[in-house]
């Protein structure tokens, strides 16, 4: 195994470029929760956490910008952030616990492409954009259609996340809920995130699906007005935005029908 | 005085310093790493094996069944093989072990071992109907049965007017000590030396001196500091210490073999699943007329402890409780799933998890508030238990409930919680209780074959050693003994030091385990103390000192050791082959009582207040005995509702932290404890057993809980959100 530290986005944006196979890492979180079960003969790690001006996070009248390096922890602690963003301080505090909020990145959850991905929702939610470098060209892609299969991306090998935007804008409703085993050091089984502003609702969902997903046809009955009597119509509609599947964690069955419970709670609040 | 009063632990500082050394931190110059080659399948038999070419053999201490003379774990019976050598028994069966001076090696070749095999039918379920090829043990796969009769039961059925029956399931659970299974092995002055994590540094040494036919001074068995154990290193290090040992002897090197959680969690020992059915007659007044109950304990693939676990199991499930007739059936049987083997309770959660569960399910049916039912129930002195040993302890059972339903508030709450649920749209409130009792010590005669031997040691220059082979795992062993031993001779704790478990210097005190340690070898040492006090002229206290010092001088060279032995009490009677007479000594008695909140949106149960209110005897160090109830309670909340073990072909699935999920402290309510008081006569100032109670009792008392908020009945744990969905469902469609 073999590990490189650059020190500045070009020189990370180089390496890159000369062999792709290379795995870029900002916490290292997820890295380590798996490390015992690979054999990492062959591997290149190209740790991040050198290169300063991936290490900024910023917010004007028109949004907020995070670097490929901002933490959780960062986050969770800008009053100004957690007062604009209010949900992404609240999923960043159910992420594993402290030790984890204070390594883990925004950027790197998103590139890990897990469907559990706890900061992905709410990100996604608020409208996020990706910016994706490579030595040769930069690129946004919305979050929203960031991710094409499970841990699949449109990320080419060659390009590194470089930062996310979220535009600020008012919403008149947020709320974030995750469901895991205990109240800590959890792996979501499922989790939804729910913001409405002035063009209407975007709904986010994860664990329910090969990654992150919004639920456009709730999306578009929720703006139609419609409203749910019982759970089981939130789930008769919900059932073509997801396709959640049985693990070692939790059912199918569970993840669907508790899905469209808590909304309709919420919903009926 | 040093009992009943908070002195620091014993261990503490070294272990908050870090210089307490465990085993894996023991460094040895030149020695060899080691793994266990495992089968990967459930059952069959082993057709070949295949070593990957690309890797140098022979550079490794490769060891199999040939190279241990007798290929058997002594426990209580010899049907373990140590290493498979044809018939695979069970997914991660130990195989082959090998042995290289670098870890990085080791990993590589573990993976480039392969094994041609032939599957057999395995044995899945305990309850699956068996066709002649599922046979593995005797004719029927059953490793112990065991009846207990009272009364005419038959004649009471017969007749009666109102029966109440229900099944009742418990699963498996993983131990999770945060130090995983270790052991270490090399010769040292003609004796090849073991020394790891463990409970009974004797058993070790009696599979070791079985294994390799060798006496018993052909050994050294040591106990390293351990970072817990809950039963999971009762008899599992046996194993690990013959391989270690058969590593050793065939490279005469030192070997050291360390388990990572995942090897740990998926080849190690698990709490028995039990299936328990109550069949239950009762009068309207909710008298218990007739209990006929029969338990099914899934032993794995070898009978290990099984019989035991059975024997503790069966004797607590009738609950403490009076009832003049009753029949128990109890069985062990085998499957093809790694041996389930002694947790906290051994046997006793699971059982009264089925009669406290069983309880508010006839409560239920006669309209009668759960605690009045056993109010009216409860054994009082001069009733009986079930294998009609009489109880006259003086313990008043039913004040000690009350007392407990006054601190937790049940009345009040339960009015409040009722109004709660009708107002609220998805959270319910519920409050619900367990009345219990654990036996202290071994079961029946088993003291007496254990013949316990503690010794006290007084040295020339005062210093008292307390020599036992009772090991320390956190729950406080060396402090309480040191407490026992510095009251009894009247002088302050730093008087006196605790041996370190090594059988070439302590005497077989026996294991440490069964609720036994502070009030059987406690109330040993107490004997021994006494000796050294009236060989050395009757004083006590710092006059004691000098006397000591004064015998010394009069007699050179000599060791004055006060040496006690277990005699049993004349008190106690038992017949092993009827199962009547004195179980235990005595018994410990409790009630608990659980708050919980259920979410019918996810289906996930908050436990929000918890009260565990028990009669121990004497409380040794208060704050260590609110330890063990404490983390017993945590213990058993992780059972109840969340330490799910997912099998496949036989073994666990989820064997990563991240996916056996025992509760971490955000998850846990306040757990306010309770201790009444009495003299107990058989242990030392009074004190009883106190390990494993506090795991019998939360998980019905939560299921009792989440019963009363959703109008329901549950018979199943763990009780996972997942379970609870479709029980509602099922039973309570609509309503939700």
């Amino acid at each position: 195994m073999k590990v490189l530290r650059p020190t500045s986005r070009n020189e990370a944006l180089d390496m890159l470029a000369d062999d792709p196979s290379i795995r870029p890492i900002a916490g290292g979180t997820d890295l380590m929760v798996s490390w015992h079960h690979h054999d990492k003969t062959g591997w290149t790690l190209m740790d991040l956490s050198r290169v300063d001006d991936l290490n900024t996070m910023s917010m004007d009248d028109h949004a907020l910008q995070l670097g490929a390096l901002t933490s959780y922890w960062d986050v969770i602690a800008s009053k100004d952030v957690t007062n604009a963003f209010p949900l992404l301080t609240v999923a960043a505090r159910q992420v594993g616990a402290i030790q984890i909020q204070t390594r883990g990145t925004w950027a790197g959850n998103i590139a890990n492409g897990s469907p559990a991905a706890d900061g992905v929702p709410v990100m996604m939610a608020y409208n996020a954009i990706v910016h994706l470098q490579s030595r040769t060209e930069s690129t946004d892609v919305p979050l929203d259609q960031y991710f094409t299969g499970y841990k699949q991306s449109v990320r080419k090998p060659d390009q590194l996340i470089v930062g996310i935007t979220m535009p600020r804008t008012s919403h008149d409703h947020e709320w974030f809920h995750k469901v895991g085993a205990r109240s800590a050091q959890a792996i979501t089984k499922v989790g939804v995130a729910m913001v409405k502003n002035g063009s209407g609702w975007r709904v986010v969902a994860n664990s329910v699906a090969p990654f992150v997903c919004r639920c456009k046809r709730l999306e578009s009955a929720l703006n139609d007005g419609q409203s749910f009597a019982t759970p089981a119509d939130v789930a008769d509609i919900l059932k073509h935005d997801i396709a959640p599947i049985d693990d070692i964690r939790s059912t199918a069955r569970y993840r669907q029908t508790v899905l469209a419970r808590l909304i309709h709670a919420h919903i009926n609040e | 005085m040093a009992i009943g009063t908070d002195i620091p632990r014993v261990d503490g500082i070294d272990k908050l310093n870090g210089s307490a050394r465990y085993v894996d931190d023991l460094k040895i110059d030149g020695i060899l790493h080691a793994a266990t080659i495992r089968s990967t399948i459930q059952r069959g038999r082993i057709k070949a094996i295949h070593f990957d070419p690309s890797i140098d053999w022979s550079k490794f201490t490769i060891v199999d069944h040939r190279d241990i003379p007798n290929n058997q774990i002594r426990l209580i019976e010899l049907d373990q093989v140590a290493l498979a050598s044809d018939e695979i028994r069970h997914k991660e069966e130990p195989i082959l072990l090998i042995a290289h001076p670098c870890p990085r090696e080791i990993q590589r070749a573990r993976h480039a071992i392969t094994f041609d095999v032939e599957p057999l039918p395995a044995v899945d379920d305990p309850c699956q109907p068996l066709t002649p090829d599922h046979i593995q043990h005797g004719d029927d796969n059953v490793f112990k049965s065991i009846d207990i009769h009272k009364g005419n039961p038959d004649t009471v059925f017969a007749s009666a007017d109102r029966i109440i029956e229900g099944e009742y399931k418990t699963g498996g659970q993983e131990h999770v000590y945060l130090e995983t299974q270790g052991m270490l092995a090399y010769h040292e002055d003609g004796k090849l030396v073991v020394a790891g994590t463990m409970q009974c540094p004797y058993y070790v040494l009696d599979a070791l001196t079985h294994a390799f036919d060798k006496p018993r001074d052909a050994f050294r068995v040591v106990q390293t500091p351990t970072g817990g154990g809950f039963g999971g290193k009762e008899d599992f290090p046996s194993n690990m210490a013959v391989h270690v040992a058969a590593l050793a002897c065939k490279s005469g090197k030192p070997v050291k073999l360390i388990y990572d959680r995942q090897e740990d969690m998926a080849a190690t020992t698990k709490r028995h699943p039990s299936v328990v059915r109550h069949r239950t007659a009762v009068d309207d007044d909710g008298k218990l007329l007739a209990m006929d109950i029969n338990v099914v304990l899934d032993g794995g693939a070898y009978v290990t402890l099984s019989p035991v676990v059975l024997s503790r199991g069966v004797i607590h499930t009738a609950g403490p409780y009076h009832c003049d007739n009753i029949h128990i059936h109890g069985e062990a049987r085998l499957t093809n799933s790694p041996p389930n083997g002694a947790f906290r309770g051994f046997g006793a959660p699971q059982t009264l998890f089925a009669v406290e569960r069983h309880m508010d399910v006839i409560a239920t049916e006669l309209g009668l508030d759960p605690a009045e039912l056993r109010r009216r129930n409860m054994i009082r002195d001069g009733d009986a238990t079930a294998t009609s040993q009489p109880i006259n302890d003086g313990v008043d059972r039913v004040a000690l409930m009350d007392n407990t339903l006054d601190a937790a508030q049940y009345d009040t709450r339960s009015t409040e919680h009722a109004t709660f649920n009708k107002t609220h749209p998805y959270l319910r409130r519920g409050i619900g209780l367990a009345t219990f009792f654990h036996g202290a010590g071994f079961t029946g005669a088993g003291e007496v074959y254990l013949a316990s031997e503690a010794w006290v040691e007084a040295h020339p220059d005062g210093q008292i050693e307390v020599l036992v082979a009772n090991t320390d795992m956190g729950q406080g062993t060396t402090t309480i003994l040191t407490q026992i031993a510095a009251d009894r001779l009247d002088l302050e704790p730093r008087y006196v030091t605790l041996a370190t478990p090594d059988t070439s210097r302590v005497p077989n005190s026996g294991p440490t385990v069964a609720s036994r340690t502070a009030m059987i070898v406690g109330h040993l040492i107490e004997q021994a103390c006494d000796q050294i006090v009236e060989r050395t002229g009757g004083i006590k206290g710092r006059a004691l000192i000098e006397a000591i010092e004064a015998w010394h001088h009069a007699n050179p060279n000599t060791r004055l050791i006060g040496k006690a032995k277990y005699h049993k009490p004349d008190v106690i009677v038992w017949d092993d082959e009827k199962y009547i007479g004195h179980a235990y000594a005595c018994y410990g008695w409790a009630t608990y009582v659980a708050d919980v909140e259920v979410d019918l949106r996810t289906f996930s149960v908050r436990v929000t207040d918890f009260v565990a209110a028990q009669e121990i005897g004497r409380v040794l160090n208060p704050t260590l005995a609110r330890g063990q109830i404490q983390g017993g309670v945590v213990q058993a909340i992780g059972w109840a509702l969340t330490e799910d073990i997912v099998t496949r072909d036989g073994a666990m699935a989820n064997g990563q932290m991240t996916n056996y999920i025992i509760p971490t402290s955000g998850d846990l309510p306040p757990i306010r404890v309770i201790f009444e008081e009495s003299e107990s006569p058989f242990g030392p100032r009074g004190a009883k057993g106190i390990g494993e109670l506090p795991m019998d009792g939360p998980a019905p008392a939560i299921l009792n809980a989440i019963c009363k908020a959703l109008g329901t009945q549950l018979y199943e744990i763990p009780m996972t959100p997942e379970r609870l969905m479709l029980h509602m469902e099922e039973h309570a469609h609509g309503t939700v």
